[in-house]
């Protein structure tokens, strides 16, 4: 099972899960996925140890999608 | 002029080149030059002042005063990094312990049990050996003999600690070079300028990062 998670005020919220075999769950998050984007998420994926990558298509294969927010010089 | 890939947000500071390893050797030694700029004159002046009147020794110390408290107040400046920012509200306990989780299933058992201990996160790069606050990072340079504190955040008030450090990582590990141009620079110079004005746990965190940074040499490419 696949999630998208959203780092925000609650810690985080899982706004989908999916399964390859199931579409509607794979709709459903991908609806969900292009959304978050729209509201200026950026969605990450873990890449092995040290590395991440940003992501505008939702990657089915992916364990685990985070959105987070822009980061910005203080 | 568009983003030509890495970090988005560099589509934001677009006028900025992107760092390199050169480029912050270039910074972190006009940090110096301009540190001595600022001091050798003060000092100067007041031996001056000295040797031709002794009467104006007052003055000389008032200069050497000055020469003594600039350099102080850029270090200073470059401890403020790591330090939480104040906020009205915490986020509630549960909002806390949730972002806590979710940063410790990014980070190894190493830097997870360093970050439970000190709240910073240790993470090692091409540039050096970073450490991230909620609203700034460290960034220790290969050899441990200067660091580069920089102001980086991400501006949502709300969020918990932990969440604001995870989004930091996140983009660190996207892309380096790009989050280090995002991000502004606050001090760069010798560690113990800094060592010396930061609570204890930052300190361990830190002392932890230059160990890793004199320890091995830093991944090419």
């Amino acid at each position: 099972m696949s999630q998208l998670i959203r780092m925000d005020h609650t810690g985080h919220t899982v706004l989908a899960e999916w399964t390859m075999g199931d579409q509607a769950s794979v709709d459903g998050a991908v609806a969900r996925f292009r959304e978050q984007l729209d509201q200026g998420y950026f969605a990450v994926v873990s890449r092995g140890e040290g590395h991440a990558e940003q992501v505008r298509e939702l990657p089915l294969e992916a364990e685990t999608v985070i959105l987070r927010r822009p980061i910005a010089g203080g | 002029m568009p983003n030509q890939g890495g970090l988005p947000e560099l589509a934001g500071v677009w006028w900025r080149r992107r760092v390199s390893d050169r480029s912050l050797t270039r910074a972190g030694r006009l940090w110096t030059l301009s540190a001595l700029a600022q001091t050798i004159p003060l000092v100067a002046a007041a031996l001056v002042l000295a040797a031709l009147r002794p009467l104006t020794i007052p003055v000389g110390l008032i200069l050497l005063a000055h020469a003594w408290a600039i350099p102080e107040l850029y270090a200073a400046r470059g401890a403020r990094v790591l330090k939480p920012p104040s906020r009205g509200r915490r986020s509630p306990p549960e909002a806390e312990r949730l972002a806590l989780g979710l940063l410790g299933d990014l980070l190894d058992h190493r830097p997870r049990e360093l970050q439970r201990r000190t709240g910073l996160v240790l993470e090692r790069g091409r540039l050096g050996v970073w450490l991230l606050g909620e609203a700034g990072a460290l960034l220790v340079r290969p050899g441990g003999r200067r660091v580069h504190c920089y102001c980086v955040r991400v501006p949502d008030p709300e969020l918990p600690a932990a969440d604001r450090i995870a989004h930091l990582l996140l983009a660190l590990r996207e892309d380096e070079v790009g989050f280090a141009t995002v991000a502004n620079l606050a001090f760069a110079g010798a560690p113990w300028r800094v060592r010396r004005r930061v609570p204890a746990p930052v300190r361990e965190a830190l002392a932890v990062a230059l160990a890793e940074a004199r320890r091995r040499p830093v991944q090419a490419g």
